[in-house]
């Protein structure tokens, strides 16, 4: 019987390990126009969510808050099974619940996509980020928010076609999965993957994620889900993140998750836009906090910074995803 | 569980019923989706949710909670009707050939011999004929009219999909593709496995819930092989453990039996146990019984259990009643007949149903003892929390001790799997505070007691005094040591019966396994069924070896498996009666002409002939049990009961409440309700982020299900006006609860008998102590009644209404 | 500079921060900034392995304790992460949403750390000594036996019970513990004794 490729399925080193990805590794870092070239090629990672065999059972999220040290706050319910109601600065990932009768058998489907960052190949929040070196990118496909360098606009949440990052309320900076750079660092897969009971996540390069959704996609088409599919949308250049989809013909389906997912054109070009109005109009604003005492109110730069992004996403005449509702 | 969880890998067919896998049990659930990727396994879900382990199956059947029997019988019955039998197993493996006595009938919903005011049936006619070589008498064509397979195919005859459509309010063709794709595993190269769990324990009926389910995968041959199996999913993590040491009203280790006073003396007791095979050339293993016996007195007592004392049966109690569980105990103590009660990592309050007499009972008490790691509603049952505790403090004249202990990360030992494999674990944390181990503190209340007996005397001290406790530090024995006293040891040598100079166990060293123990006094054993788990061997439950040679998912050299290491049990059933396996690609044991070999350990002799010896060891009939003579207290075969409340009347007689022979407590038939007052079917459950009332201490799995809630179909919320994520109130005879409203698709009502019935599903994870938000539990509401055979409460069907609310504290 | 920066306080990093990395952005201290693209360090490095296994369900995965402290050196040890255990067999290292955050059960605000003792008709717990809880609660025990213990029945037959004090045993406990508990109950003649089992 052959085994699925998981990479993710060995103990963590305990003896002081080497990290594996650094500054030469990077292969983009936002508002960075002379970034070195990479001094390798990584091969490419990629998680594979399969929703197929996803149980819908939070393993993910609880072994995210656990590696990370996050510290999601204990809500309500609101007649809803999805907990938190939606990602925060302290959820990177999250179990949505749909519950979608099938018009074409009138059968009950519970649809339950773990949601979170994608990693796409030409990602958005990067391209949308005016701080220098806040986002980056590795040769690998991952991508990371540096936190001590993010400035807390949100420019990230609207160049992301997925409406992913969140800004903190405590230190007014972007969070968001890392698809756990510390540990793919040293040879391990991420925490949600490793946990996954029925190893819905899988983890590995991108190429085995691939050939592995190959074998599942024929699987569920023997049980009838002709449409059955990868998602790997070209839009964003494809995502190191990946789901396979029992109705791979209608992503919407699942929560929310785009049919067709795209940077905005506005956002393709932020760079130069940037150089000119939204560093200069941060700088502005930077010099401003000095003076107008801003240690203690720091949100006003990233409300200002979103309306002008949000300008900005709006007049790119690309769909904009719906604004992040924090209700951590 | 007869097979593992790894196991599952090799089956074709999941049956998930009475039980919720994906949910209770997520990462043994893995080797569901596994047996689906690799192999193209189907897995079927029968519940009255649609559940997370619905969510990912191929086929779901919606059910009426408490009816599972007349679904299961009417699968039997299909089976039969289309011949999808594996007739070469049935004939031989299952006493479908033998002939029952005259006396036995049934009708109206009742067996032979029913005694309406003692609520018990005279189960004399319940039994083979005997033969004058006294065994008894078997028509191997199976056309006696009073054989087993006879009886049964009349007895389930009435199971037809209509009959299941009326009952269990399953529409007739999703019960039908649901029997047709189960029966399709009546072939000898397909296997199905049923995984369940307390959605089947938990009913006035539940031991014949699961009966039902075992006799049809006896009759599709779908026991004791790979991807086969009975696999009580259990709930905690050494609940098997418990069980099989007896830390229970009526068993002692092992499987041996509390004596009852009706058994004045050990040969009295030991009379009754005998165990003579009813066929020719049959193992009836239980013919050891006085061994495990002897031996097992001998641990306890040492010295002071002797032949001449009957090895000291009188220390043992004797019991009055068939058990004190903790049903009658709860009844004793709320009528003021108990004085102390220790609750050692449980918490009873929100564990045992109406919740109302709970308290009531704990506040009679003189002195309550808890010993737990986290803080428990139990422990502060007397404090008032407002509406989730409205309890009169100061008129609640119980001592109450809290006493903290370790975690599983802070002490070492083993645990017991519902795989029955005895795993063992290593300390890697510093307990908080002065919290202490389990051990320690039972020693210490023991050390204290016994010196006041040797102080001041008092009645019968003798088994306090003579108790076994020989231990490097009598303060706190040491896993390593309690777990050499369960494997057992020589206490003289013993000496090979047919050479006498041969000596096979030096006096003082450990058995190598239970086949060693003897009854003469020679031997002592804790727990017979675990002897072997650590011998002169080493400590077996340590091995940490996960080879598993051509992956058949045995892992004989991971840790150890009871009895003796075996992995499936019965799994000389896998091959056919010349000892040829029914699934060459599934081989667990073949026999060789002179013995078994294969991948497990053989459950027979290793020497027992394949058309000579059956399967089933353990029976004294050497085959497994269609009909299960009087061993049961409820009937012979299965048969559909209804739950005492019910919204509607069982259809084969109108008359009949529940299960006719369940104790009901006189104080308790004045809080049964019926569907007048309360019309909704309610029913209780785990959900996947919570582990019982624990894990609501953990911000984590607090923040992932924060709130008590229940959960309703949309007709229902249309029905009563109820919003989702709104209030509502949910009461019973018994109770009321606040809750959140969950309204959803997964949900439907149902039409049972002609009437519409709704469902009403009720998580147990809300306390009053936490990290969560405070709320409620089911067992508020739930009636307080047992299993017919066992006395495990009904949680699973019971009767409640609902109407929209305001939060708890706000007044409407 | 800016390994000073990403040490800094929170609220001063808040407003400095954007100060220092949008003046930067704008070419002041654009190699500076660069420094700060680095993943976090493996958490595990130098922590003590225990294999374990998980005490809720009965499917038992095999977990892995790690800790800052190794207490068979006799150090004290504080569990800092706990993770599923690749080398078992039924688990392959996964976990479910219980297993994967146990660790804060382990660190649950409400574990218990000292005996407490609530007196009759009393509204909170008081702090005990574990040999003043013992001691009376082997009194209370004692003198329960002694005056409600059935030496024999109507008929005279000895059965020797203790009906009126009752014990539930935990099903999370080691084998080892259950036998401990098992002959200790069982030895005093308590009747009422079950564990979750019976649930």
């Amino acid at each position: 019987m052959s085994d699925s490729p998981r990479t993710a399925v060995s103990n963590p080193p305990v003896q002081p390990m080497a990290s594996n990805l650094g500054q030469g590794d990077l292969i983009r870092r936002s508002a960075t126009d002379e970034l070195p070239p990479p001094q390798r090629q990584l091969t490419p990672v990629a998680k594979l969510i399969d929703v197929s065999k996803c149980i819908g059972c939070k393993a993910c999220q609880s072994a995210c808050v656990e590696w990370n040290d996050t510290t999601p706050a204990v809500g309500e319910n609101v007649g809803a099974y999805t907990n938190p109601h939606d990602l925060t600065e302290n959820m990177f990932t999250l179990m949505r619940f749909t519950e979608w009768v099938n018009p074409s058998t009138d059968n009950l489907e519970w649809l339950i996509r773990k949601d979170g960052c994608m990693h796409c190949a030409d990602p958005g929040c990067l391209k949308a980020c005016p701080a220098p070196g806040a986002i980056v990118q590795y040769t690998n496909g991952i991508v990371d928010f540096i936190h001590e360098n993010c400035i807390g606009c949100g420019y990230c949440v609207k160049g992301c076609p997925f409406n992913i990052p969140r800004i903190s309320k405590a230190d007014h900076r972007a969070y968001k999965c890392t698809l756990c750079s510390d540990r793919v660092a040293v040879g391990q897969g991420p925490a949600c993957a490793k946990a996954c009971p029925t190893q819905a996540i899988v983890f590995g390069t991108k190429e085995d994620m691939k050939r592995h959704a190959e074998g599942r996609i024929a699987d569920l088409k023997s049980r009838g889900y002709a449409n059955a599919g990868l998602y790997d949308p070209p839009g964003v250049g494809g995502t190191h993140v990946m789901y396979v989809l029992h109705h791979n013909d209608q992503p919407h389906i699942y929560a929310g998750l785009p049919d067709d997912p795209k940077i905005s054109a506005v956002v393709q070009t932020w760079k130069g836009l940037t150089k000119y109005v939204g560093l200069a109009a941060m700088g502005f604003m930077a010099a401003g906090s000095l003076i107008h005492g801003v240690f203690t109110r720091p949100n006003r730069v990233s409300r200002e910074d979103e309306e002008n992004a949000e300008k900005l996403v709006k007049t790119g005449g690309a769909e904009p995803p719906p604004p992040a509702e924090e209700r951590a | 569980m007869t097979n593992a969880w790894t196991d599952i890998k090799n089956t074709d067919l999941v049956v998930v019923m009475g039980g919720n896998a994906a949910e209770a049990h997520p990462c043994g659930f893995k080797w569901v989706t596994e047996a689906k990727a690799q192999r193209g396994a189907k897995l079927i879900v029968v519940d009255p949710r649609y559940t997370r382990t619905a969510s990912v199956a191929d086929f779901y059947a919606p059910i009426r909670q408490g009816t599972d029997i007349a679904f299961l019988l009417g699968v039997i019955n299909y089976c039969i009707k289309n011949d999808k039998v594996q007739w070469e197993y049935t004939k031989a493996f299952t006493n479908a050939s033998y002939i029952v006595k005259d006396g036995y009938a049934y009708s109206d919903g009742l067996f032979t011999g029913y005694d309406e005011e003692k609520r018990d049936y005279d189960r004399s006619s319940w039994d083979y004929v005997m033969g004058e070589d006294g065994f008894a008498v078997t028509d191997p064509t199976l056309q006696h009219p009073r054989c087993v397979w006879n009886l049964l195919k009349e007895h389930v005859s009435a199971y037809t999909p209509e009959m299941v459509e009326r009952i269990c309010g399953t529409p007739r063709d999703k019960f039908l593709r649901v029997a047709q794709m189960i029966s399709e595993c009546s072939s000898p190269t397909k296997t199905m496995t049923s995984m369940y769990a307390l959605g089947w324990t938990q009913h006035s009926h539940g031991a014949q819930n699961i009966r039902a389910m075992a006799m049809l995968q006896l009759i599709l041959g779908n026991i004791g092989v790979r991807g086969g199996g009975m696999n009580a999913l259990r709930g905690h993590s050494n609940i098997q453990g418990l069980t099989d040491l007896g830390l229970m009203s009526h068993l002692l280790t092992g499987y041996l039996n509390m004596p009852t006073e009706k058994e004045t003396d050990f040969e009295t007791y030991m009379s009754s146990r005998q165990f003579r095979p009813l066929r020719p050339g049959q193992t009836s293993y239980w013919q050891n019984y006085r061994k495990f016996m002897v031996s097992f007195q001998k641990s306890m007592w040492g010295d002071a259990a002797r032949a001449d004392n009957g090895w000291a049966y009188d220390y043992l109690p004797k019991l009055d009643v068939p058990a004190y569980d903790v049903l009658r105990v709860f009844e004793l103590m709320n009528s003021g007949r108990v004085n102390g009660y220790i609750c050692q990592g449980f918490n009873p309050v929100l564990a045992f149903p109406n919740r109302g007499k709970v308290t009531s009972a704990l506040s009679k008490l003189k002195f309550l003892i808890t010993m737990d790691p986290l803080e428990t509603e139990t422990a502060r049952f007397w404090e008032n929390h407002g509406e989730y505790n409205d309890i009169a403090t100061r008129s609640i004249n119980t001592e109450v001790f809290q006493l903290p202990t370790t975690c599983f990360a802070e002490e070492e030992g083993s645990l017991t799997n519902s795989g029955r494999w005895l795993q063992w674990h290593w300390q890697g944390g510093s307990p908080p505070g002065e919290a202490k181990h389990d051990t320690w503190i039972m020693a210490q209340i023991f050390l204290r007691i016994r010196e006041l007996y040797r102080k001041e005397g008092g009645p019968f001290p003798d088994p306090i005094l003579n108790l076994s406790w020989n231990y490097h530090d009598p303060n706190e024995p040491e896993p390593e040591e309690l777990a050499k006293e369960i494997n057992g040891r020589a206490l003289t040598d013993l000496r090979d019966p047919a050479d006498p100079n041969r000596v096979l166990v030096p006096a003082g060293k450990l058995v190598t396994n239970f086949s060693q123990l003897r009854d003469d006094g020679s031997t002592a054993c804790g727990c017979w069924i675990y002897s072997g788990c650590f011998n002169e061997a080493g400590n077996n439950m340590a091995r940490r070896d996960n080879h598993d040679p051509d992956d058949t998912g045995a892992y004989l050299g991971w840790t150890f498996a009871w009895p003796l290491n075996r992995r499936t049990l019965y799994n000389r059933a896998s091959a056919d009666l010349q000892g040829k396996p029914w699934d060459p690609s599934r081989k667990l044991l073949e026999w060789d002409g002179t013995k078994w070999t294969g991948y497990d350990v053989p459950d027979i002799a290793p020497n027992a002939r394949p058309d000579q010896v059956m399967p089933f060891i353990m029976n004294q009939e050497g085959v497994s049990r269609l009909f299960s003579r009087g061993l049961m207290r409820d009937g012979p075969f299965p048969s559909h009961m209804e739950p005492f409340e019910s919204p509607v009347a069982n259809v084969f007689n109108p008359r009949m409440r529940g299960n006719p022979v369940a104790r009901i407590f006189q104080s308790d038939v004045a809080q049964f309700g019926t569907s007048d007052e309360f019309p909704f079917a309610a029913t209780s459950y785990r959900l996947t982020e919570h582990f019982h009332y624990w894990t609501k201490h953990n911000r984590v799995n607090a923040a992932l299900q924060p709130e008590f809630f229940v959960e309703i179909s949309e007709e229902l919320a249309a029905l009563r006006g109820v919003v989702n994520g709104g209030w509502v109130r949910v009461w019973s005879k018994r109770g009321s609860v606040k809750a959140k409203a969950v309204v959803t698709k997964r949900i439907r009502p149902l039409t049972c008998d002609g009437k519409v019935v709704h469902v009403v599903g009720i998580p147990l994870h809300w306390g009053f102590v936490g990290a969560a938000k405070k709320g409620f539990g089911p067992n508020s509401l739930s009636p307080f009644v047992g299993e017919a055979n066992i006395e495990t409460p009904s949680y699973k069907a019971f009767l409640v209404n609902l109407e929209p609310t305001t939060a708890p504290g706000v007044q409407s | 500079m800016n390994m000073e920066l990403s040490r800094r306080g929170f609220l001063r990093a808040a407003g400095a921060g954007v100060a220092g990395t949008s003046l930067g952005a704008m070419g002041f201290s654009e190699a500076e900034a660069a420094v700060a693209a680095y993943v976090r360090p493996l958490k595990l490095a130098n922590t003590t392995e225990t294999r374990n296994t998980c005490p809720y369900c009965s499917v038992a995965c095999g977990i892995i304790l790690y800790s800052k402290g190794d207490v068979r050196k006799g150090e004290r040890a504080e569990i800092v992460h706990i993770e599923g255990d690749a080398d078992h067999p039924t688990n392959r290292g996964t976990l479910c949403p219980k297993g994967a955050a146990l660790k804060d059960f382990v660190q649950a605000p409400t574990r218990l750390t000292r005996p407490m003792h609530r007196k009759p008709g009393s509204d909170r717990f008081e702090p005990i000594t574990w040999d003043a809880a013992l001691d009376r609660i082997a009194r209370l025990m004692k003198d329960d036996r002694d005056a409600n213990f059935v030496l024999r029945n109507d008929a005279g037959i000895p059965v020797n019970r203790w009906t009126t004090t009752g014990m539930l045993a935990a099903s999370a406990t080691t084998n080892e513990t259950a036998w401990t508990t098992f002959k200790v109950a069982k030895s005093l003649g308590i009747v009422g004794f079950d564990n979750q089992a019976r649930v």
